[in-house]
C-alpha cells in the first residue's frame, strides 16, 4: 500500500502555529514565577498577535491552500482574520481593568484567548468541514472556559454552564448535519460539495437537504439567530465584560466567515427555496433582537440583543448573494468589532472592584465625571445605531446597499425599519451618560488603566477612520470578494 | 446488514438524546443525553464511511471522540464549579440571569 | 441461521442455567434471617458506609486527566497503522503532538491536579 502525503505547507497555518506557540508559553509561564510579571505575559501576548498579524498580511500578496484542500488562506480568510486578530488584541488589553485583575490568573486568561482565536483563525480558512468542525470546537471549548473566570459568582458560572449546555447542544446538530451531507455526497470538502450540488441540486437527496438545515440549525445558535438565540443575553450578561465583548465579535466574525463559506461555496447561491429561508431568519433576527434590547435596563443584556440584531443586519447581506456580498460582510464584521469590543470595554473600564456599574442608571452624568470614557462609549453607541460618520452607518449603508443591488428592496426596508427601533436603546445609554444627574452619592470610578485607554482609543479612531474614508477600505475588501 | 439499520438506530439515538437534553432538569442528564446525541452522529459517520469505502467519515470520528472529551472535562469542571457554589446540580434553580 | 444464532442460544443456556441454580437453593435451602445476615456483603468485613455515599473530589480530577489523555491517545492508532509508509516526517510530526500533550500534564501536575491530598 503506497500513502500519499497530502502538501503540507505551514505557511497556511502561520498564524495558527503563532498563536499556539504564544499560548503554550503563557500555559507554562503560569507555572512558574513570572505568573505575576504583567508585563511579560502581556509582551507575549501581544507578541505572538502581532506575529499573527504580519503572517495574515502578508498572505494578502500570496494566498495559499494547503492540507489537501483543507484550508485556505486566501484574501477572504484575510479580511475575516484581520476582524479577529483585532477584537483579540483589544480584549487582551482591555482586560487589564481593575476588577479583571483582581480575579483572573492573567497567564491562563491570556492562553484561553490565544487558544479561541486559533480556533478563530481556523473557522475563517477552513474549506472543509472537517477543518470547520475543529475550528468550531476550539473556540467554543475556550469560550466556555473564558465565561465562567469569576469563578466565585455564581452569574458567572451559571452563564458559563448555560452556554455549555447549550452550545454542545448545537454542537450535536452541526456534526448530525456534516454526517448527513457526507452520507450524501461522500466527501467533507466543500469545494466537492458545491460540484455535488451543480449536478444534482440542493433537493437532489433528502438526506443532502436535511443535514443543510441541521447544519443551518447548529450555525444559528453559534452566530444567535433568532430563534436559536435563546442563551446569549444570558451568557453576555453572565460573562466577565472583556470576555461578553470578544464572544460578541470574535466568534461571530469567526462563524459568519465560515457559514458564507458554506452558502456559496458548497450549497450555492442560486438555490431560491434556501435563500427565502435566509429571508425570513433575517428580518426575525434583527426585529426581535431590537425589540427585546429596547426593554433592557442592564447595559451588558442590551448589548447582548443588540449583537442578535446585528447579526441580522449581516445575513442580509448573505441573503442578497452577489458581487456585494463577501466585501459588505467583512467590513461589517471589522466594524462590528471595533464598536462591540470598544462598548464593552468602557463598561468594564468604570468596573471597580466595589461596584459594578451595568445598568443604564448608574451611567448617570458619567460623561461629565470620566470626560474621555464617556465620550468614547457615546461613539460606540453612535456607530452601532448607525449615526454618520461613524463605520458603523458604512457599514450598515453597504449591506443594505448590497440587498438592494440583489432586487431585495423589502429585506433593506425591513433592515432600515429595525435599525431605527435600534436607535432609541443606543441613545437612551448616550442620554443617561451626559444629560442626566447621577443620583445618591457620586461613585468613585477607578483610574482609567493605560493600556484599556491605548485600547479604546485605537477602537475610536479605527471607527472614525472607517466611517470617514470608507472607500479605500471597501476597495481592499473588493478584492477579497473576488477571490473564495 | 444494509446501512439503513445503522442509520435508523443511531437517528433514534440522537432523538433520545435531543428528547432527553429539552425535557430533563438536573443538568448532569443533559449533559450524558449530549454525549449520545455525539455519539449518535459518530455512528452515522461510521456507516457511511464504511459501506462508501471512504475513510474520511471515520477520521471526523477521531477528531469528533477527542472534542467529545475535552467538552466533558470543561463541562464536568462547570458543573462541579458551580454544585459547590449553589449545592444544586438542577437546571431550574440556575436563574440569576433573567429579564 | 445468522453470526449470532450461537450468540442467542449462549444467553438462552447461561439465562436457564441462573434460573435453575437460583430456584434450586430456593427451594432446597435452610433459611434464617438475622440482623447481621440482612447487611451488604462486603467480603466480610462490616461495612462502614453506604454504597450511596458521595465520592471524594479527588478521584474526580483524577478521571478527568484520565478521560482527556486517554482520548487524545485515540490519534496514535491510525498513525501506528501507517508509521512505515509515512516516515521520518510523520515521526516527527507525533513527536510534535506528544510534546503538546506533555506540556499539558506538566500543566496538569504543576497546577496541582495529581496532587493526593
Amino acid at each position: 500500500m503506497s500513502l500519499t502525503i497530502p502538501t503540507v505547507n505551514l505557511a497556511a497555518i502561520g498564524p495558527e502555529l503563532a498563536l499556539t506557540v504564544g499560548a503554550l508559553i503563557l500555559l507554562l509561564l503560569s507555572l512558574g514565577r513570572y505568573r505575576r510579571s504583567t508585563g511579560l505575559l502581556l509582551a507575549v501576548a501581544l507578541g505572538s498577535l502581532a506575529v499573527a498579524f504580519a503572517l495574515v498580511i502578508a498572505a494578502w500578496k500570496a494566498p495559499v491552500e494547503a492540507f489537501a484542500g483543507s484550508v485556505a488562506l486566501d484574501r477572504f480568510a484575510v479580511g475575516f482574520s484581520l476582524a479577529i486578530l483585532s477584537a483579540a488584541t483589544l480584549t487582551v488589553l482591555l482586560s487589564l481593568n481593575e476588577l479583571e485583575r483582581s480575579y483572573l490568573l492573567l497567564a491562563d486568561y491570556y492562553g484561553l484567548v490565544l487558544f479561541a482565536t486559533v480556533g478563530m483563525l481556523f473557522l475563517a480558512s477552513a474549506t472543509s468541514l472537517v477543518m470547520v468542525f475543529v475550528g468550531l470546537e476550539t473556540l467554543s471549548i475556550s469560550l466556555y472556559v473564558l465565561a465562567g473566570q469569576r469563578r466565585t459568582q455564581a452569574s458567572s458560572l451559571e452563564a458559563a454552564l448555560k452556554y455549555f449546555l447549550l452550545g454542545a447542544f448545537a454542537t450535536g446538530f452541526f456534526l448530525y448535519g456534516v454526517a448527513l451531507i457526507y452520507g450524501a455526497t461522500g466527501t467533507l470538502q466543500l469545494r466537492e460539495i458545491g460540484t455535488y450540488v451543480g449536478t444534482h441540486g440542493i433537493f437532489g437527496s433528502p438526506l443532502f437537504a436535511f443535514g443543510v438545515l441541521l447544519l443551518l440549525i447548529g450555525f444559528g445558535f453559534k452566530i444567535a439567530v433568532v430563534p436559536f438565540h435563546m442563551w446569549t443575553p444570558d451568557v453576555y450578561q453572565g460573562a466577565p465584560t472583556p470576555v461578553s465583548g470578544f464572544m460578541a465579535a470574535g466568534s461571530k466574525a469567526a462563524a459568519f466567515a465560515a457559514l458564507v463559506r458554506i452558502v456559496f461555496v458548497a450549497v450555492g447561491p442560486t438555490v431560491v427555496n434556501w435563500t427565502a429561508l435566509l429571508w425570513v431568519l433575517a428580518v426575525l433576527t434583527m426585529f426581535v433582537g431590537n425589540v427585546l434590547a429596547v426593554v433592557q435596563d442592564n447595559v451588558k443584556r442590551m448589548l447582548a440583543y443588540s449583537s442578535i440584531a446585528h447579526a441580522g443586519y449581516i445575513l442580509v447581506a448573505i441573503v442578497a448573494a452577489n458581487d456585494l456580498t463577501n466585501s459588505s460582510v467583512i467590513f461589517y464584521v471589522l466594524t462590528y468589532t471595533f464598536m462591540n469590543v470598544g462598548a464593552f470595554g468602557v463598561l468594564s473600564a468604570l468596573a471597580s472592584r466595589d461596584k459594578e456599574a451595568l445598568d443604564v442608571h448608574e451611567l448617570s452624568g458619567v460623561g461629565y465625571q470620566k470626560p474621555l470614557l464617556g465620550l468614547a462609549m457615546a461613539i460606540f453607541m453612535f456607530s452601532l445605531a448607525g449615526v454618520p460618520p461613524t463605520a458603523g452607518f458604512m457599514a450598515k449603508f453597504y449591506v443594505f446597499s448590497a440587498a438592494v443591488k440583489a432586487g431585495y428592496i423589502w429585506l433593506a426596508i425591513l433592515g432600515v425599519v429595525a435599525a431605527m427601533i435600534s436607535v432609541y436603546y443606543y441613545l437612551r445609554v448616550v442620554v443617561y451618560l451626559y444629560m442626566r444627574e447621577p443620583d445618591g452619592e457620586t461613585t468613585a470610578w477607578p483610574r482609567l488603566v493605560p493600556a484599556v485607554g491605548v485600547a479604546l482609543g485605537v477602537a475610536v479612531l479605527a471607527i472614525l477612520g472607517m466611517g470617514v474614508w470608507p472607500g479605500s477600505v471597501m476597495g481592499m475588501l473588493r478584492q477579497a470578494a473576488a477571490l473564495l | 446488514m444494509s446501512p439503513q439499520h445503522y442509520l435508523v438506530l443511531a437517528g433514534i439515538l440522537f432523538t433520545i438524546g435531543v428528547t432527553g437534553v429539552l425535557i430533563r432538569k438536573n443538568a448532569l442528564i443533559v449533559f450524558m443525553s449530549i454525549e449520545l446525541m455525539l455519539n449518535a452522529v459518530n455512528l452515522t459517520l461510521v456507516t457511511f464511511s464504511h459501506f462508501m469505502r471512504s475513510p474520511d467519515g471515520q477520521v471526523l470520528v477521531f477528531f469528533s471522540i477527542v472534542v467529545a472529551a475535552a467538552e466533558v472535562a470543561v463541562g464536568l469542571a462547570l458543573i462541579v464549579a458551580l454544585f459547590r457554589l449553589s449545592g444544586s446540580t438542577n437546571l431550574d434553580d440556575f436563574n440569576l440571569l433573567k429579564w | 441461521m445468522n453470526d449470532f444464532t450461537p450468540v442467542l442460544l449462549m444467553f438462552l443456556f447461561v439465562a436457564f442455567l441462573v434460573l435453575f441454580m437460583l430456584g434450586l437453593s430456593l427451594l432446597l435451602g435452610p433459611k434464617k434471617k438475622s440482623a447481621v445476615k440482612g447487611e451488604p456483603f462486603e467480603t466480610g468485613m462490616v461495612p462502614f458506609e453506604l454504597p450511596g455515599d458521595r465520592f471524594s473530589i479527588r478521584f474526580y480530577v483524577i478521571a478527568l486527566l484520565f478521560i482527556v489523555f486517554d482520548v487524545e491517545l485515540v490519534f496514535l492508532f491510525p498513525w501506528a497503522a501507517v508509521f512505515r509508509q509515512l516516515g521520518w516526517f510523520g515521526f516527527a510530526e507525533m513527536l510534535v503532538f506528544i510534546v503538546i500533550l506533555a506540556l499539558g500534564l506538566i500543566y496538569a501536575w504543576k497546577k496541582g491536579a495529581l496532587e493526593w491530598e
